[in-house]
C-alpha cells in the first residue's frame, strides 16, 4: 500500500501502525529504511566475520617463514578475497548502507528514504553481489586470486582463467550498482525530505558526511563499473583495452581502478568520521566544536580525494609525481582540522567513557597513526622505498581498523535506537581493549617488517629472525582482534532483549533521539522545533539551548 | 535550495580547475576525461538547483525560523511493502550469472527483470499492494 504522509506536528496523536506482511515475507518485501538498514547491518557484520576469518588464516600461515597451512595458490585466493570482502562487502555497505540507511532519515526528520523501493533493490543487489563474489570458492579453479585491485595483465583470461575471476567481476558489478542507487537515494533524501527548520547548516555532521559520501559514490562508482565491463570484454570478447599485444594500455586499468579506489577510501572513511563526531559530542556533553569547520573539512577532503588517485601508481613511472604528491599531502590539512575539532569537542567537556566513547577514542588514536603514515607515503621518494612492502599494508590496516572501531562505536551508540535495547557496557569495554590492543600489536610490527623490506602478498619468506619475530607478534595481534569479535558476538547474545533503552539513553542531541526506540513506522509521532544542529538537546534542556550561528540562522531562542 | 546549488557548483568548479591543470601539466588523457566528467556531475544538477532556487519560494526546510506547523501538508507518497525490488534483484543476479555460466541464463534473468519492472510500474499506477 502507498502511504500518503502528512507532517507530524508537535504533540500530534500517534498515527495507527502500518499493517503489512510479517516474518520472512516482511523481510522480502519491506521498503522501510530501518528494516533494510538492519538487513544491511546483519549482512555486513557477517561479511566482516568471513573476511576476518580469511585474515586469521593468512596470519596463521605467516606465523612461520615456511608455513604449510595453505598452498601458494590458496594463499593468493585468501588475500584477494580478504581484501575484496572487507572493502567491497563489509566496510562500504556497513558505512553507507547499514547505519546511514537507518539513521540519516531519522536525523533529518524524514519518514523514509526518498525512493524506498530503490532502497530495497540496493540491498538485494548487495546481498546477491556478495553471494556471487564468494561463490568463486566453490568453482573448480577457486576464487579470484589477482589481488583485490585486479591489476591488468594479471587479471586477463590468460593469467587468471576460470569462473572465480568472472564471479568477482559479476559480484562487483552488482554491489557497484547497489552503491550507486544508495548514493542517489541519500542525496535525494537529504535534499528533499528535511523537516521544517532543518536547514543545511543545521544537519548533524553524520548526515553531512553521508551527503558528501553519496556525491563521492556517484562520482567514483560508475568509473569502476565501466572499468569492470572493459575488463570483462578483454577476458571474453577479444578486446585489447588493457593488453599491450593488441595495442592497449595495462596501466589504464590502474588509472580507472584508482580513480574509483582512492575516493572509495573516503567513501569508507567519511561516514565513520561522522559517527565519531556525533559520539564524541554526546559523550562530552557539548556541541560539536567548529561545526562549520567540520563541514568544510569534509567537503575539502572529498574534493581533494578525486585528484590523488595516482599516488597508488608512483612506481609505474608514468604519472605526474608533483601533482599527485601535492594533492595527497594537502588532504592532511582538512583531516588535521577534524582531529583538532574532535579534541576541541572533548576539551572541558564532561567526558563519559562509555563503550561507544572508548571505541571512538580508539578510532582517534589508531586513525592518527594510519593517517600520519599515509603522509609519508604521499612523498614519492619514501613511497619508492616502501611501495608493495608491509609498510603500506600496515598503513591501511591502521586506517581500516580505526574505521572498525568507529563502526563498533556506532553500533554501541545507535544500536539501542534501532533495536530498542542497549548492549552490555562492561562486555563492550572488554571488547574495546581486546580490539584496541590487538590492532596495535597487529599493525605496528608490520610497519617495522615493511621498513626491513618484506614484500606484501607472499605466502612464505626468508628465515630472518627479525622478520619472524615481527610476523609472530603481528599474528598475536590478529588473534586478539579475533577474540574481540567473539566478545562482541557474546555481548549480542548476552544482551539480547535484556536492557530496554528508552528513547534517549545517552541524552543525545540530534533528532533521532527525539523519537521512540525503535522508531515507529515512518519514524515520528511528533517533531520538536528545530533551531540549531541539536534540536533534541534544545528541547530537553531549555536552560542550555545551543547558541545559533548568527542572526540569520535561528530565531535567537 | 541555494546551499545545495552552491555545494554542487563549487565541487564542479573545483574538479574543472584541477582537471584543467592536470590535463595541461601531464598531457594524460584518461585522468583529464574522468575529472571532466566529475566536473559535469557537479555542474549539471548544480545548475538545475540554481535555476529553481531563483524561481521558487524558500521551502520550510530552508527557512531557519520554520516550525513543524510550517511544513504541514503532504510530504509525499511512500510505497509500502513490495515484492518487486526483490524480484528485480533476483533478475539482476541471474543475469550477472549468465556472464559466468552461460548465455542461456540471460533468458530467465532478463525475463525476471522485465517482469519486475512491469510489476513495479503497475504497482505504482494502481497505488500498490504486496
Amino acid at each position: 500500500m502507498v502511504d500518503v504522509l502528512e507532517r507530524p506536528a508537535l504533540r500530534a496523536e500517534p498515527p495507527p501502525e502500518a499493517h503489512g506482511p510479517t516474518g520472512l515475507l516482511k523481510w522480502l518485501t519491506t521498503t522501510d529504511h530501518k528494516v533494510i538498514g538492519l538487513s544491511y547491518t546483519v549482512t555486513a557484520v557477517i561479511m566482516m566475520v568471513i573476511g576476518g576469518a580469511f585474515a586469521e588464516i593468512i596470519r596463521a600461515q605467516l606465523a612461520s617463514p615456511n608455513g604449510t597451512l595453505v598452498s601458494l595458490a590458496q594463499f593468493n585466493e585468501l588475500f584477494t578475497m580478504h581484501g575484496s570482502v572487507m572493502i567491497y562487502l563489509f566496510a562500504g555497505p556497513f558505512a553507507f548502507g547499514a547505519l546511514a540507511n537507518i539513521i540519516v532519515p531519522i536525523q533529518i526528520g524524514a519518514p523514509d528514504m526518498a525512493f524506498p523501493r530503490l532502497n530495497a533493490l540496493s540491498y538485494w543487489l548487495y546481498l546477491t553481489g556478495s553471494i556471487t563474489m564468494l561463490s568463486g570458492f566453490f568453482t573448480a579453479g577457486g576464487a579470484a586470486s589477482f589481488g583485490w585491485v585486479g591489476y591488468a595483465p594479471l587479471s586477463n583470461s590468460l593469467n587468471t582463467p576460470g569462473a572465480g575471476a568472472d564471479l568477482w567481476i559479476g559480484g562487483l558489478l552488482l554491489t557497484g550498482f547497489s552503491a550507486i542507487f544508495t548514493g542517489v537515494n541519500l542525496v535525494a533524501t537529504i535534499f528533499y525530505l528535511r523537516a521544517p527548520g532543518m536547514t543545511m547548516f543545521r544537519m548533524p555532521i553524520f548526515t553531512w558526511n553521508l551527503l558528501v559520501t553519496a556525491i563521492l559514490i556517484l562520482l567514483a562508482f560508475p568509473v569502476l563499473t565501466a572499468g569492470l565491463i572493459m575488463l570483462y570484454a578483454d577476458r571474453h570478447f577479444g578486446t585489447h583495452i588493457f593488453s599491450v599485444a593488441g595495442g592497449g594500455v595495462p596501466v589504464l586499468w590502474q588509472h580507472i581502478f584508482w580513480f574509483w579506489g582512492h575516493p572509495e577510501v573516503y567513501i569508507l572513511a567519511l561516514p565513520f568520521f561522522g559517527m565519531v563526531t556525533e559520539i564524541i559530542a554526546v559523550f562530552s556533553r557539548k556541541p560539536v566544536f567548529g561545526y562549520k569547520g567540520m563541514v568544510f573539512a569534509t567537503i575539502s577532503i572529498a574534493a581533494l580525494s578525486l585528484g590523488v588517485w595516482a599516488h597508488h601508481m608512483f612506481t609505474t613511472g608514468v604519472v605526474l609525481l608533483p601533482f599527485f604528491s601535492m594533492m595527497s599531502l594537502l588532504i592532511a590539512v582538512p583531516t588535521g582540522i577534524k582531529i583538532f575539532n574532535w579534541i576541541g569537542t572533548m576539551w572541558r567537556g564532561e567526558v563519559w567513557f562509555s563503550a561507544a566513547m572508548l571505541m571512538a577514542l580508539g578510532f582517534l588514536v589508531t586513525f592518527l597513526i594510519g593517517g600520519l603514515s599515509g603522509v609519508y607515503l604521499a612523498s614519492p621518494p619514501l613511497d619508492f622505498f616502501t611501495h608493495d612492502t608491509y609498510f603500506v599494508v600496515a598503513h591501511f590496516h591502521s586506517v581500516v581498523m580505526a574505521l572498525v572501531m568507529a563502526g563498533m562505536a556506532g553500533l554501541y551508540y545507535w544500536g539501542p535506537k534501532f533495536t530498542g535495547y542497549l548492549l552490555n557496557e562492561t562486555i563492550g569495554k572488554v571488547q574495546f581493549w581486546f580490539l584496541f590492543v590487538g590492532t596495535q600489536v597487529f599493525t605496528l610490527p608490520l610497519y617495522l617488517v615493511g621498513l626491513r623490506g618484506m614484500p606484501r602478498r607472499v605466502a612464505i619468506y626468508p628465515h630472518d629472525p627479525q622478520w619472524k619475530f615481527l610476523n609472530d607478534l603481528s599474528s598475536v595481534g590478529a588473534v586478539l582482534i579475533g577474540i574481540s569479535t567473539l566478545v562482541f558476538v557474546a555481548n549480542l547474545v548476552y544482551s539480547w532483549k535484556r536492557y530496554p533503552a528508552g528513547p534517549n539513553p545517552w541524552d543525545g542531541q540530534t533528532l533521532e533521539w527525539f523519537t521512540t526506540s525503535p522508531p515507529p513506522h515512518h519514524n515520528f509521532y511528533r517533531l520538536p522545533p528545530i533551531r540549531s544542529e541539536r534540536p533534541t538537546w534544545d528541547y530537553n534542556h531549555p536552560e542550555h539551548r545551543t547558541v545559533p550561528h548568527g542572526p540569520r540562522n535561528g530565531d535567537g531562542a | 535550495m541555494k546551499v545545495e546549488a552552491r555545494f554542487l557548483l563549487g565541487l564542479g568548479l573545483f574538479f574543472g580547475l584541477i582537471g584543467l591543470v592536470y590535463w595541461l601539466w601531464s598531457g594524460e588523457d584518461a585522468g583529464g576525461v574522468m575529472l571532466g566528467a566529475a566536473m559535469l556531475l557537479g555542474f549539471l544538477p548544480g545548475s538545475y538547483y540554481l535555476y529553481w532556487s531563483r524561481r521558487m519560494d524558500p521551502r520550510p526546510e530552508d527557512d531557519p525560523a520554520a516550525t513543524p506547523a510550517s511544513g504541514a501538508g503532504v510530504v509525499g507518497a511512500f510505497p509500502g511493502s513490495s515484492i518487486w525490488p526483490f524480484t528485480l534483484g533476483m533478475g539482476a543476479f541471474v543475469t550477472v550469472l549468465a556472464l559466468v555460466f552461460g548465455i542461456w541464463l540471460l533468458l530467465p534473468g532478463l525475463s525476471l527483470v522485465a517482469w519486475a519492472l512491469l510489476g513495479g510500474v503497475a504497482e505504482s499506477r494502481r497505488g500498490g499492494h504486496v
